[in-house]
C-alpha cells in the first residue's frame, strides 16, 4: 500500500508556497472539460465545490440531507482560529502551528498543520468578504475570544452560531455557482460506493433518498467531505444523519482508514438524561472562558449547588492546571470530569455530571454582558433541561464529539487511491489524537477553499483519464452490489429494529472504546461487536421498501458500516498500546493520570487496509512514520 | 423520576406526493417529560416498527434546533406551541398526561409533501440560488480587517442572518408568503459594506424568484414572525419591499 505522504521538501514556513510554485495547472479553458464530484455540502464540500466552480470545473455536488445548508457544521457554535493577532497577545502562525501539534499530542504531521496556521488568515479574510457577521468591537474591527488549549486570543465568533454562519456563506457561494449552470447539485442523495477504474476513482454509486433510485455518476476526481462518524456511538453531539458509509464504501475499496480510535470527547455536553434520548446537545467551549467548572468536595453531597459553599466546592481544573485553568484542552477536561465522577462526587440524578458554574462571571461582568456573549447557549440549555443556568449552574458531562480519525490522505488530501480526496473531518489529517477547539471549522474550510482547489488540478493536469462511462462493467457491479445490500437488509425479517441494535452498539463503544480504554475491555468489545453484527443480519427488521422515502432503511445501512467500523476502532485502539491525546489507554498513564505516550514505538499513522469481512473484520495495519524535524517532542503539559 | 404520560396522536399519514393523506390516531403510553417532541416521535416509530408497520417519516437532522430540518405543525401551529423553538427542542413538558396532539407536515403550494410529514423545501434554495449571496471568488479578498463595520450594524445584521430555512414563516403566513425567509437574507446582506454593490440586483432578483416559486405575497398578518424559531423580525419585510420599490423606480437595471 502507497502511504507516501509527498510532504514537499523546504524549510516548514515555505513548504507550502514552494508546493505551489511546482504543481501543474489546468488551464481555463480545459477546467471546462473536467468533471469533479464532490460529495458532502458543508464547510468542506461546500467551499470545495464553490471554488472548483468559480475555477471553472463541472462540479457535481451531493448531499444527503434536503439542502445543502443543513449539513452538520452548521451546529458548530463556538468559533474558528486564525492567527491574525489582531489583540496583539503574541500570536504567530509558529505559536498556532505549535498550539495546535502540541494539542493533538504530537500525532499528526507537521507540514500538514503548519500549512492549516498559515491559511487560516486567508479564511477569516474570505469569510468577511462573503458577508459572514462575526462579532466587532465598537472600533469596527473584528473581535475574538479564547479556546481551550492556547492562551492567545485567536478565535473568531458570531455568537454562538459560528459554524451556521460560515456554513452560510459556503453555501451561498456554492448556491451561485449552481445558479451559474457550474455545479449540478443533488440534495436527497446519498453515496453508497466508490467506482474504481484502473485504479484510479471515476466515479460514485448513489441512492435517491426520495425515489429509491440507484444512479451512476462518473467523474475525473472525486472529493469525499462526510463528516465524521461519532454517531457509531448512537449518542453523540453529531447530526441524526451523520454516518460513515461513504468513507466506509471508500475504505472497501481500497481507501486506507487512519487512526479509527482517536475520537474526541468534548467534555462540555449536557447529561444524558433517559433511554429514549436520541443525541447529545454541546455547550460550547466557549463557555469555559467564564464558567467554573466543580464539583462537591464531599461524595454523594445531594445539596442543591447554591447551597453548598465555597470552602466545600472542589474547582479541580483549577486547582490542577493552575497556567490553563478551566481552559485546558478537551481531552483533559473530558478525563478529569470522568476521574471525579468515578470517585463519587459527580452530581445530578445519574451522578454522571459537574457543575458548570457562572456564579462568579454573572458578579464580576453582570448579567447583561454574560447574556451578549452566551445568551444563545443558556436558552438552550434551559430549552433543554428546564433549569436556568443565569441561577443555578449548568450540569454538563462529556460526549463524543469529533473523529480525528478518517480516511489517510497525503499532503494533497488524496487518498491511497489516486482521485480520491478526503477534505474535513472525513480525511485523518491535522487534528493528531485530540483536536483543540475552534479549528475543525478552520481545518473544513482551509480545505476546501484553499488546498483541494490546486492540488485536484495538479492531480488532474499529470494524470491520463481515459474516456469511459457509467455503462462499464464497473459502474454495472457498483450499482449491483449496492441494490443487493438494500435488498439483502430489507430481507432479514427479523424482530430487532435498527435503532435498538444501533443503541447496544453504542453502548458498547461507549463503555469499552470510549474515554479511557484497556486491554481486557478492547478485546470483550470486538467479540460483542462481532456477535452484535451477526445478530443485526438474521435478526434485524427494516420495514417499508426500498423504492421509497425510507429513513429506516437509511438508517439500516448505516448501523451496518458502523457495526463494522467499531470493531476497526477497537482493533486500532487494542494495538495502539500507549496513550495519545483522546486515546487514553489506562495501561499508560503519568503518575497524574496524564496520557503516556510511546514515541518510541508508536509515533506513527496507523492506517488499515480492508481484507475482507467473514465473521470478524480482517484488517491489515500499514505505518506512517511521522517525522518531526521542526518541534521537540515533549510530555504535553497544562500545569 | 418524571412520571410517564400518555400522548394521544392524530398524525399526517401519506404515502407519496401525489397520494392521498388522512389523519392516523396513535396512543403512546410511556411519554417522558424530558423527551424531546422528535424523540416521543422516535418511540412511535419504534412501537409502530415491533407492530410491523410502517414507521411514520419526517425530516431532522441535528435535534439542537440550528440545521431546520424539522418542520411539524403541532396542533395547527409551526413548531407547536413554545415561542422561538424548533420542533426538535420542544420538549413534552409543555403536556400534559392524556392530551391529544395533531401533528401535520408544513402545508403551502410552494412546499410539496414528500411523504407523511416530510416537505421538499428546496424552493428556498432557489431563491438563495437566486442573489442570496455577496458575489465573491475564494481568495481575492482583502484582510478581514479592513473594512471596519459599525458593531450595530454587525450585530444587526447577525440578527437577521441567524435564519435557519425550517420554512415556519411560510407554513404559518395565510399567504404562503417566504417574504420573512427572502427578506432575513435581504436584510442580512444589504445592510454590511460588504453586500451593498450589489443590493438592489440581489433584492429583485430575491423577490422575482419568491413569486416563480409560487409563494404568495405579504400581506401583513405577522405570523412569521410569531413562528419563527430565530425571532427575527417582520422588519426584514419592509425593508425588502423598500429596496424593491427603489428599484423598480429607479429603472435600473436589475
Amino acid at each position: 500500500m502507497n502511504l507516501a505522504p509527498n510532504v514537499p521538501s523546504g524549510p516548514l514556513e515555505e513548504k507550502w508556497s514552494n508546493h505551489l510554485n511546482n504543481i501543474q495547472l489546468v488551464a481555463p479553458n480545459n477546467k471546462r472539460k473536467h468533471e469533479v464530484i464532490v460529495v458532502g455540502t458543508g464547510l468542506a464540500g461546500g467551499a470545495a465545490a464553490a471554488s472548483l466552480a468559480e475555477l471553472g470545473y463541472n462540479v457535481k455536488s451531493f448531499c444527503i440531507q434536503d439542502s445543502a445548508r443543513r449539513a452538520h457544521s452548521i451546529a458548530a457554535q463556538g468559533g474558528i482560529n486564525a492567527a491574525k493577532n489582531y489583540p496583539n497577545d503574541g500570536d504567530t502562525i509558529w505559536r498556532l502551528f505549535y498550539d495546535t501539534i502540541k494539542g493533538g499530542d504530537y500525532r499528526s504531521r507537521e507540514s500538514n498543520v503548519y500549512r492549516l496556521a498559515q491559511i487560516s488568515n486567508e479564511i477569516i479574510d474570505q469569510a468577511v468578504a462573503q458577508g459572514v457577521p462575526f462579532a466587532r468591537e465598537y472600533g469596527g474591527l473584528l473581535a475574538n475570544r479564547s479556546f481551550g488549549g492556547a492562551q492567545v486570543s485567536r478565535t473568531f465568533y458570531a455568537r454562538g452560531q459560528t459554524g451556521q454562519q460560515l456554513l452560510l456563506g459556503a453555501y451561498q457561494a456554492m448556491m451561485r455557482q449552481v445558479h451559474e449552470g457550474k455545479i449540478d447539485y443533488h440534495p436527497r442523495h446519498e453515496m453508497l460506493d466508490l467506482v474504481v477504474l484502473d485504479g484510479k476513482a471515476r466515479g460514485i454509486i448513489t441512492r435517491d433518498l426520495v425515489s429509491g433510485e440507484i444512479r451512476r455518476w462518473m467523474a475525473d476526481a472525486v472529493v469525499l467531505c462526510t463528516g465524521g462518524y461519532g454517531n457509531v456511538f448512537y449518542l453523540s453531539t453529531n447530526a441524526k444523519n451523520s454516518n460513515v458509509t461513504a468513507a466506509w464504501r471508500c475504505h472497501k475499496r481500497g481507501a486506507a482508514f487512519a487512526n479509527p480510535c482517536y475520537v474526541q470527547i468534548h467534555p462540555t455536553c449536557i447529561p444524558v438524561s433517559g433511554d429514549y434520548q436520541s443525541k447529545l446537545t454541546l455547550m460550547s467551549e466557549s463557555l469555559r472562558n467564564d464558567g467554573r467548572v466543580w464539583v462537591p468536595k464531599k461524595k454523594g453531597d445531594e445539596r442543591p449547588p447554591n447551597q453548598i459553599p465555597e470552602e466545600e466546592r472542589y474547582y479541580y481544573l483549577e486547582e490542577k492546571y493552575p497556567s490553563f485553568g478551566n481552559l485546558v484542552p478537551r481531552d483533559v477536561a473530558s478525563r478529569n470530569a470522568k476521574l471525579v465522577c468515578d470517585d463519587g462526587m459527580g452530581v445530578g440524578p445519574t451522578g454522571r455530571a459537574v457543575y458548570l458554574d457562572f456564579r462568579d462571571a454573572i458578579e464580576r461582568d453582570g448579567k447583561k454582558a454574560i447574556s451578549e456573549k452566551y445568551g444563545n447557549l443558556f436558552e438552550m440549555y434551559e430549552n433543554i433541561t428546564g433549569d436556568n443556568p443565569y441561577e443555578v449552574p449548568m450540569r454538563i458531562f462529556p460526549a463524543v464529539h469529533y473523529t480525528m480519525g478518517g480516511l489517510w490522505v497525503d499532503y494533497n488530501l488524496m487518498s491511497n487511491i489516486p482521485g480520491l480526496f478526503v477534505a474535513g473531518e472525513a480525511n485523518f489529517s491535522d487534528h493528531g489524537a485530540n483536536r483543540l477547539g475552534a479549528s475543525a471549522l478552520m481545518q473544513g474550510l482551509s480545505d476546501g477553499y484553499f488546498i483541494i482547489p490546486y492540488t485536484i488540478g495538479n492531480y488532474i493536469a499529470g494524470t491520463d483519464l481515459p474516456e469511459a462511462d457509467t455503462r462499464h462493467e464497473v459502474f454495472e457491479e457498483a450499482a449491483g452490489n449496492a441494490q443487493s445490500h438494500i435488498d439483502r437488509m430489507l430481507g432479514v425479517g427479523g424482530d430487532r429494529s435498527v435503532v435498538d441494535i444501533h443503541r447496544e452498539l453504542g453502548k458498547i463503544m461507549w463503555d469499552k472504546v470510549g474515554i479511557a480504554r484497556n486491554e481486557e475491555g478492547l478485546k470483550e468489545a470486538i467479540s460483542q461487536i462481532r456477535g452484535l453484527r451477526e445478530e443485526f443480519w438474521n435478526n434485524v427488521r427494516v420495514p417499508g421498501e426500498s423504492a421509497n422515502y425510507n429513513k429506516y432503511l437509511e438508517f439500516a445501512g448505516r448501523v451496518a458500516d458502523f457495526l463494522e467500523l467499531g470493531e476497526l476502532m477497537a482493533e486500532d485502539a487494542l494495538h495502539r498500546d500507549e496513550s495519545a491525546g483522546c486515546h487514553l489507554r489506562e495501561e499508560h498513564q503519568t503518575e497524574e493520570g496524564e496520557a503516556l505516550r510511546n514515541d518510541e514505538d508508536f509515533s506513527y499513522v496507523a492506517a488499515w487496509e480492508y481484507q475482507g469481512v467473514n465473521g470478524e473484520l480482517q484488517e491489515q495495519l500499514h505505518k506512517e512514520d511521522l517525522q518531526f524535524d521542526f518541534v521537540e517532542l515533549k510530555q504535553r503539559s497544562y500545569k | 423520576m418524571a412520571e410517564e404520560m400518555t400522548i394521544h396522536l392524530k398524525i399526517w399519514r401519506q404515502d407519496g406526493p401525489d397520494a392521498p393523506g388522512e389523519l392516523v390516531d396513535y396512543t403512546l403510553d410511556n411519554v417522558n417529560e424530558h423527551m424531546s417532541f422528535l424523540e416521543m416521535l422516535d418511540v412511535l416509530n419504534e412501537q409502530i416498527v415491533a407492530e410491523g408497520g410502517v414507521p411514520v417519516e419526517f425530516d431532522y437532522d441535528c435535534r439542537e434546533g440550528i440545521c431546520g430540518s424539522c418542520n411539524l405543525m403541532i396542533n395547527g401551529r409551526a413548531h407547536g406551541p413554545k415561542a422561538l423553538t424548533c420542533s426538535c427542542q420542544l420538549h413534552m413538558r409543555n403536556y400534559s398526561d392524556g392530551d391529544t396532539i395533531t401533528v401535520e407536515p408544513f402545508r403551502a403550494r410552494a412546499f410539496p409533501v414528500i411523504k407523511d410529514l416530510v416537505v421538499d423545501r428546496s424552493a428556498f434554495d432557489r431563491i438563495i440560488e437566486a442573489g442570496g449571496y455577496i458575489s465573491t471568488k475564494t481568495g481575492s479578498a482583502p484582510d478581514a480587517n479592513s473594512i471596519p463595520v459599525d458593531k450595530s450594524v454587525a450585530d444587526t445584521a447577525f440578527d437577521y442572518a441567524t435564519c435557519i430555512g425550517c420554512g415556519a414563516c411560510v407554513a404559518a403566513c395565510p399567504n404562503g408568503s417566504a417574504s420573512l425567509f427572502a427578506g432575513a437574507k435581504l436584510a442580512h446582506l444589504n445592510r454590511l459594506p460588504q453586500g451593498k454593490p450589489e443590493k438592489r440586483k440581489r433584492t429583485v432578483a430575491m423577490v422575482e424568484q419568491m413569486e416563480e416559486e409560487g409563494f404568495g405575497d405579504c400581506s401583513n398578518h405577522a405570523e412569521c414572525e410569531a413562528v419563527c424559531p430565530k425571532g427575527i423580525s417582520i422588519s426584514a419585510i419592509a425593508e425588502m419591499r423598500r429596496e424593491y420599490m427603489k428599484a423598480f423606480f429607479s429603472g435600473e437595471e436589475a
